[in-house]
């Protein structure tokens, strides 16, 4: 599984980050997304799979 | 205008019982997700009820939060946001790329991170409060001695606002959210509250502070207007909810004693009470609202530009085909999804900093007062109906 972020349309609204924190960050400067694990291991699948369901901008998207 | 057609639905905010929706709107959920609706002023839009048709809505960038393309659901309504839109910095009333301008000055504020830093703060804020209430003794009302102290505290420490000046943005607050204030008293109540802002951004830009608001006038981003309407949003929007959740949520754990149990006494339980909490009483009672800017084609049915949606959030936030079992108050469920924060790129703000204050307040005062119960029988507790964003006026508790 691989994550990409739009930061472009990421509005910071932090759902990302508080639902799978090893997989997201947000940028100290603007709030936006800052991706920590693009391709996460196996054990985090699924918490980076309801954080790019909870995104409210669709910044957030997968490739399988 | 065309004729009105059988099963126009009107708004309404009148509840049968204090934590659930009206009847009528949920009724209108059981048989669709969306209707059509007669709103205030005649005009013929629609009103949504169901989880998936909301979230796209807020999603699609084809529908305006712009304030002059609304029509009113509810009579009142209206004046309020009229009289807003006039503000330079009011964004939560912008479109994308206008509003992106100062949603992205100040995301980096509310950050997770960022909340996670204000942590020991809140707590110890809320420890005073809590001290404070031991020293007065019950009965008391938890809105004036809890509620509504800690978000407002912390809100004023963030933003730069002396918390001294309290009695005057209360009381303008509250005349704002107001839905029987007339005309002239909301539009006093903001300029009063505005006059305030400038000259507090006045006194920053001649000494500068350390806080949101002294950062962003050294930002040099924004006019001093645009600051003025930007304080507004933060001050009103920061305090009001936040402190309604906590009395309203704790009014509905009084009344539900074991999932009242499992919030103080099992950690692991907050964080989803907290979710659970919002989902379940979505104090956002009216709304959110947008205008279609072109024709959209939502599930099958055809909504016209310029026609209004009005979307009934905690009848959507109940909508079984996403949560379940969605009428019972369950702590212990995960009710991610709700739209309790709203969806899209208006998605609240605030919500990290909402969410750390209720996590540390509501099992900080379930452990203190381990015998808190309420002071009157739970149908003499005043609901606030008649207010924009829904909770109790007062919580008489003792313990
Ligand atoms: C439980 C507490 C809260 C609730 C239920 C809540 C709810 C909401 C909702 C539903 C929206 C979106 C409205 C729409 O889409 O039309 C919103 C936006 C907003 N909220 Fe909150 N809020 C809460 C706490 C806070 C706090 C503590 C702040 C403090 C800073 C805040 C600041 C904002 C701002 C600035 C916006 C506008 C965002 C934008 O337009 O991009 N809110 N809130
Ligand atoms: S959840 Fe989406 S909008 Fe929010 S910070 Fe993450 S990527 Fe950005």
């Amino acid at each position: 599984m691989k994550i990409k972020a739009d930061t472009g349309v990421c509005v910071g609204a932090g759902m990302c980050a508080l639902t799978a924190p090893e997989v997201f960050d947000q940028s100290e400067e603007d709030g936006t997304v800052v991706l920590l694990q693009p391709e996460p291991p196996a054990s985090r699948e699924a918490a980076a799979r309801r954080a790019v369901q909870l995104c409210p901008s669709g910044a957030l998207s997968l490739e399988e | 205008m065309t004729e009105a057609t059988p099963g126009l639905m009107t708004y309404t905010t009148a509840r049968e019982r204090p934590f659930d929706p009206p009847d009528e709107l949920t009724r209108a959920r059981e048989e669709l997700p969306i209707h059509r609706m007669i709103y205030a002023d005649g005009h013929e839009g629609w009103l949504i009820t169901g989880w998936a048709l909301a979230r796209a809505v807020l999603a699609h960038p084809s529908f305006s939060t712009r304030p002059e393309l609304l029509h009113p659901p509810i009579q009142q309504r209206l004046i309020n946001l009229q009289e807003i839109r006039k503000q330079p910095g009011f964004f939560l009333r912008m479109d994308p790329p206008e509003h992106t301008r100062f949603r992205r000055l100040l995301t980096g504020q509310f950050t997770v991170r960022r909340m996670k830093q204000l942590e020991p703060r809140i707590a110890q804020i809320t420890e005073d409060r809590l001290d404070a209430m031991e020293r007065e003794g019950g009965p008391l009302d938890l809105v004036q001695s809890f509620a509504l102290p800690i978000p407002s505290l912390v809100i004023c420490e963030l933003l730069g606002v002396p918390y001294d000046d309290r009695e005057r943005f209360h009381a303008d607050s509250a005349v704002m959210l107001n839905l029987q204030s007339t005309p002239e008293q909301i539009r006093a109540a903001i300029d009063d509250l505005l006059d305030y802002l400038r000259a507090l951004i006045k006194r920053k830009r001649a000494e500068p502070t350390d806080d949101l608001l002294g950062g962003l006038v050294e930002g040099g981003e924004l006019d001093d207007e645009e600051l003025a309407g930007v304080g507004l949003l933060l001050l009103v929007a920061g305090h009001e909810t936040t402190a309604n959740m906590l009395g309203l949520g704790t009014f509905a754990l009084l009344t539900n004693p074991r999932q009242l149990a499992a919030v103080r006494d099992d950690p692991a339980v907050v964080e989803n009470a907290v979710e659970e909490l919002l989902r379940y009483l979505t104090i956002i009672h009216i709304g959110p609202m947008r205008t279609a800017l072109e024709d959209v084609d939502l599930d099958g049915h055809l909504i016209r530009a310029g026609e209004v949606v009005t979307i009934a959030a905690a009848v959507a936030n109940r909508d079984p085909e996403k949560f379940g079992d969605s009428e019972t108050l369950d702590v212990t469920r995960s009710a991610h999804g709700h739209l309790t924060f709203g969806h899209g790129v208006h998605q609240c703000l605030g919500q990290q900093l909402a969410r750390t204050e209720m996590r540390i307040a509501y099992p900080a005062l379930l452990r203190r007062f381990p015998g808190l119960r309420l002071a009157v029988p739970p149908q003499d507790v005043p609901m606030r109906s008649d207010m924009s964003i829904y909770g109790v006026h007062r919580l008489p508790v003792t313990w």
